[in-house]
C-alpha cells in the first residue's frame, strides 16, 4: 500500500496545461526519481505536493487520507518538506533559525535560543557536518554550505516524505556522497523520498523506482535498474536524442586570440596562465569555490585583478583596468554561471535581452529601430532554437532552459569573438543542453574561441579540444583532452597527484 | 535545425502590453470621474471645459515631475528630496527674475538648481553607495534648507513676466484652450515615452531597473547611467518649480512639502514598480489626473480636506493591490 497516491493531478496556468494526469505512487522507504525535461511540470507537481499550488482537478491520498495542504507549513505538519532547487534561506538569519524556521524552540513565547542551537547542531552532525556552526550567519556560508542547511531544514521537521528538487545541482562529489548517504540513512528510518535530478547517473545510484513526465503527463513507470539510459530519454523527449554532442572537426595552429598572463584576483584566484584560439574550445575544469568563475569574471573585468596582463586579440592590456563595457567592446561576451541573478533581466523582453549588449545592430544615434530589433530577435529565436511566445515575451515566463538559450542568443547576436562561458548548461534539460551545445559548437566552427566552464565531466570531455584544471585558485597546464581521462582531471581538481 | 516558435501561445506584441497595463489606472480614472460627476449632482459642472482646465492647470506640477519620478523609479531608485527640489527651483527661478535676468534666464537657472540636486544625488548614491532611500532623504532636508537660506526664510515676490502665465486657467492667447504649461506637461510626457521605448537609454533605464549586475555584465556602465537618470529626473523637478513659482506668483522655500507623496503615488498608480524595471509615463499620468480630479471633486463636494487625503491614501494602496493580483494571475 502506497503511502502517498497521486491520481489524474490537473493544473492549469491561464490558458497553458501545467499538468495533465499524473498518476504516481510512492511507498515507505522509496527513493523515487521523477525525470522530464525542463517545463515537463516536475517542479509544479513539486509544489502541488507541498500546498504552494492548488490542483485544478485529481486526487491526493496520503496514508489513505485524502491530502490537500493549504500551504507549506500545512505541508509540512502532515510530514512533507520540499527541499528548493532555487534557495529559499533568509541570508541575514543564523545557520540554526534557518534550519529551524517555524517550527522553533519557544519557552514562554521567548526564543529559546539554546535549545535551538542544540537541535540544530544535532542535525548537522547528523549530516557530518559539524563544521557549520549553528550560531553563524547564512551569508557567510558558500552556496554549498547553504544547500546543505536548506536539507537539514527538511530534515530537521522529521517528514515522512521529503521532496528534492535538484538537490545536488550546487553540491561538490564528496557534499552529493553525503547526500546520499543520509538518503538512504532516511530510508532505512522508513521515509520516502521524491528526487528530481538532470542526472541520470545519479538517479540509478540512489533512486529505486522512476516515474517519466513529458509535457504534463506521466509517460513511464517503473523499476530504475530494468531500463536503459536511452529509454528514459526517448521518453522524455518523445524522440530519441542521438547524439547530444555535436561532431566536431579540430583545427590546430590557429591563432591565439586570448592570452591571460599571471592574472590573479586574491583570495579566489591566484594565478592564472591560459592561452585561446580561434575555433577551439578550452575547457575548464575544478571543483565550485576554486576560482574558475572568479578568473572569467576577472579576465571581463567584473572582479577587480591584482594583477596580471590580458591580450585580445593582440592587444595587451593590465588586467587591473578596464570595464565590463571595454571587454565587450574588444570582442569578448560574457555567460554568467547564475543567470538569474546576473545573467539576465528577466522582467524585459526576450529582444532587449538578446539585443542590449549590440544595440548597434538595431539603433542609429541612440534611438533604436524596433521593428529591426524584433527581426534580430526573431532571427536568434530560430536560430538557437528558443521556445517563446514571441521577441515581446518577457523573460520570466520562459523556462529555465529556454532562458539560458536567450542568455546564449545574446552571445552569438553580440558577434562576440571570445566567449567566456560559465556553466552555460547548468539546470537545463536534455534537449536545450543539446541545443545549447549545437550554438557553441557552430561558433567555434565559425572561428570564434570559446572557454568554457562545466563542473559536468561528460560535457567537457564531449566538448573540448583542449581542458585545463582550476584547483585552489591555480589554472593547471592547458591539455589536449585527449590527454586527460576523468579520473586525472578530478585529481588535479582535488591537488592529490 | 527545428524552429520552436510556440504557436499555441497568444502572440502579444509589446504595445498590446502596454496598453493592458494602462487599462487598471485608466479604469480607476473613469471610476473616479463617475463617481463624482455622480455625487456632486451636475455632471455637466464636474465635467465642464473650465473645470477640466482648472484640474489640469492643478495637475501640472506634480505631473512634470512624476515623469521624472517614473525614469527613477524604473530605474530601481527613488527620489524623495523631489518636493525640496521644487521649492528650490521655485525660489532661485523668482531670486534670478529679481535680479533684474530676462525670464528666460530665470526659468534655465531653476531648471538647472533642480538638475544640480540630481546630480548631486546621483554622485552621493553611486560614489558613496548610499542607498536611493537614505540619500534622498538626507537631501530632502540639506535642499530645503538651502531653499530657505537663499530666500532668507520668507517668499520672494516677483514682479509680472510671461513666467506668470506659464499655468494658468485661462491661457491667452485662449486658442491654445490650455495653459501653455499643460501643453508643455503633455509634450514631455510624449516625448519620454518615446525616449523610454525608442532609444537605448530607454532601453537601458529599464535594464538597470530589472537587473542591475546583468546590465553591468552586459557592458552598461551602471554608476554613470544612474548618476544621468538621477540628473534627467531633477531637470523634471526643476521645471515644475519653476511652474510652482508661476503658480503662487512667488519663490515660496516651504512650498510642496509631502510633494514627494504625491508625485510617488502618481507613478505607483500608474504601474510603476518600486522594486524596479515597471512603470509607464502614460499611467503615471493617468495616476496623476486620478489624484487631481479625486482632490477636485472632494472640493467640490464640500468636503474637508482630511477626507481627500484618506481617499488617496486608500487608493494608492488598493492601486498596487490590484497590480499583485493581476501579477498572480498571468
Amino acid at each position: 500500500m502506497p503511502i502517498l497516491q497521486l491520481r489524474e493531478i490537473v493544473k492549469h496556468f491561464g490558458p497553458t496545461v501545467a499538468l495533465d494526469g499524473i498518476d504516481l505512487d510512492l511507498h515507505e522507504g522509496e527513493v523515487h526519481a521523477l525525470i522530464g525535461e525542463n517545463g515537463a511540470g516536475k517542479s509544479t507537481l513539486m509544489n502541488i505536493l507541498h500546498g504552494a499550488f492548488r490542483p485544478d482537478g485529481g486526487s491526493m491520498e496520503l496514508g489513505r487520507m485524502p491530502y490537500s495542504p493549504v500551504d507549506s507549513l500545512d505541508a509540512r505538519r502532515c510530514g512533507i518538506s520540499l527541499i528548493h532547487q532555487e534557495l529559499m534561506l533568509a541570508p541575514h538569519l543564523s545557520v540554526a533559525e534557518n534550519i529551524l524556521m517555524g517550527i522553533e524552540n519557544f519557552r514562554f513565547g521567548w526564543f529559546d535560543k539554546k535549545a535551538l542551537h542544540k537541535r540544530a547542531r544535532s542535525v548537522l552532525e547528523n549530516f557530518d557536518h559539524p563544521d557549520i556552526r549553528p550560531e553563524a550567519t547564512i551569508g557567510e556560508l558558500s552556496i554549498a554550505a547553504q544547500q546543505v542547511i536548506e536539507i537539514c531544514r527538511a530534515v530537521a521537521s522529521n517528514s515522512r516524505i521529503l521532496l528534492m528538487d535538484e538537490p545536488t545541482s550546487s553540491l561538490q562529489r564528496h557534499d552529493v556522497e553525503r547526500l546520499f548517504g543520509l538518503i538512504r540513512s532516511l530510508k532505512a528510518d522508513g521515509a520516502s523520498i521524491i528526487y528530481i535530478s538532470h542526472f541520470l547517473e545519479e538517479i540509478r545510484e540512489i533512486a529505486d523506482n522512476f516515474t517519466v513526465l513529458r509535457d504534463g503527463k506521466s509517460v513511464a513507470q517503473g523499476k530504475i535498474g530494468e531500463v536503459s539510459d536511452q529509454f528514459l530519454v526517448s521518453h522524455m523527449v518523445g524522440r530519441t536524442v542521438k547524439n547530444l554532442f555535436p561532431k566536431r572537426t579540430i583545427n590546430e595552429e590557429r591563432e591565439t586570440v586570448l592570452k591571460v598572463k599571471d592574472l590573479s584576483s586574491p583570495p579566489a584566484l591566484r594565478s592564472a596562465n591560459l592561452e585561446l584560439r580561434r575555433g577551439e574550445i578550452l575547457g575548464i575544469a575544478g571543483l565550485m569555490g576554486s576560482g574558475r568563475s572568479d578568473m572569467v569574471r576577472a579576465i571581463f573585468r567584473l572582479v577587480d585583478a591584482a594583477s596580471g596582463t590580458v591580450t585580445v586579440r593582440g592587444n595587451e592590456s593590465q588586467a587591473t583596468c578596464g570595464t565590463p563595457a571595454s571587454r565587450i567592446s574588444q570582442g569578448i561576451g560574457y555567460l554568467s554561471e547564475d543567470r538569474k541573478r546576473e545573467g539576465l533581466a528577466l522582467s524585459l523582453s526576450v529582444a532587449d535581452n538578446i539585443t542590449i549588449t549590440r544595440w548597434s545592430s538595431c539603433s542609429r544615434f541612440g534611438w533604436l529601430d524596433l521593428s529591426k530589433q524584433r527581426r534580430r530577435s526573431e532571427e536568434m529565436i530560430a536560430q538557437v532554437g528558443i521556445k517563446a511566445a514571441g521577441p515581446a515575451q518577457p523573460l520570466k515566463e520562459l523556462s529555465g532552459g529556454n532562458q539560458q538559450k536567450v542568455a546564449v542568443a545574446r552571445l552569438i547576436h553580440q558577434n562576440a569573438e571570445v566567449l567566456l562561458l560559465d556553466e552555460p548548461t547548468r539546470g537545463i534539460d536534455i534537449v536545450s543542453k543539446a541545443q545549447v551545445y549545437e550554438a557553441i559548437a557552430r561558433c567555434a566552427a565559425g572561428g570564434k574561441a570559446v572557454l568554457m566552464i562545466s563542473s559536468y565531466l561528460p560535457e567537457l570531455f564531449g566538448m573540448c579540444d583542449r581542458l585545463a584544471v582550476m584547483s585552489r585558485g591555480r589554472l593547471s597546464r592547458t591539455r589536449k583532452i585527449s590527454e586527460w581521462t576523468p579520473e586525472s582531471v578530478l585529481q588535479e581538481a582535488i591537488g592529490s597527484n | 535545425m527545428d524552429t520552436h516558435i510556440s504557436t499555441s501561445a497568444k502572440t502579444i506584441s509589446g504595445i498590446m502590453r502596454t496598453w493592458i497595463t494602462l487599462l487598471g489606472p485608466f479604469l480607476g480614472l473613469a471610476l473616479v470621474i463617475l463617481a463624482f460627476s455622480i455625487l456632486t449632482g451636475s455632471p455637466e459642472k464636474y465635467l465642464s471645459p473650465f473645470n477640466i482646465r482648472v484640474v489640469l492647470s492643478q495637475t501640472v506640477i506634480v505631473a512634470v515631475s512624476a515623469i521624472g519620478m517614473t525614469i527613477i523609479i524604473i530605474s530601481g531608485g527613488i527620489d524623495l528630496s523631489v518636493g525640496s527640489t521644487i521649492a528650490l527651483s521655485s525660489v532661485v527661478t523668482a531670486l534670478t527674475v529679481n535680479a533684474g535676468f530676462e525670464p528666460v534666464v530665470a526659468v534655465f537657472a531653476g531648471i538647472m538648481a533642480g538638475a544640480i540636486v540630481g546630480l548631486a544625488n546621483g554622485f552621493v548614491i553611486t560614489g558613496l553607495r548610499v542607498v536611493p532611500f537614505i540619500a534622498t532623504l538626507g537631501m530632502l532636508g540639506v535642499v530645503r534648507g538651502v531653499a530657505k537660506w537663499l530666500a532668507d526664510q520668507q517668499p520672494v515676490n516677483v514682479s509680472q513676466t510671461w513666467i506668470n502665465d506659464l499655468v494658468v486657467t485661462f491661457p491667452n492667447p485662449p486658442w491654445l484652450l490650455l495653459a501653455p504649461g499643460v501643453w508643455i506637461a503633455i509634450f514631455l510626457a510624449v516625448l519620454m515615452v518615446v525616449v523610454l521605448r525608442n532609444t537605448i537609454f530607454g532601453r537601458r533605464v529599464f535594464a538597470i531597473g530589472s537587473n542591475e549586475e546583468a546590465a553591468r555584465a552586459c557592458g552598461i556602465p551602471t554608476k554613470r547611467l544612474r548618476i544621468w537618470i538621477y540628473s534627467l529626473g531633477g531637470l523634471f523637478f526643476g521645471l515644475s518649480g519653476v511652474m510652482q513659482m508661476s503658480r503662487l506668483r512667488q519663490g515660496d522655500p516651504t512650498v510642496a512639502a509631502g510633494a514627494e507623496l504625491d508625485i510617488i503615488a502618481a507613478v505607483v498608480i500608474g504601474g510603476g514598480s518600486l522594486s524596479g524595471g515597471q512603470g509607464a509615463i502614460l499611467g503615471t499620468m493617468i495616476g496623476a489626473m486620478i489624484m487631481a480630479f479625486l482632490r477636485n471633486g472632494c472640493q467640490q463636494m464640500g468636503w474637508p480636506n482630511y477626507v481627500q487625503e484618506i481617499i488617496i491614501g486608500a487608493i494608492i494602496v488598493a492601486a498596487v493591490a490590484v497590480d499583485q493580483l493581476r501579477q498572480r494571475r498571468t
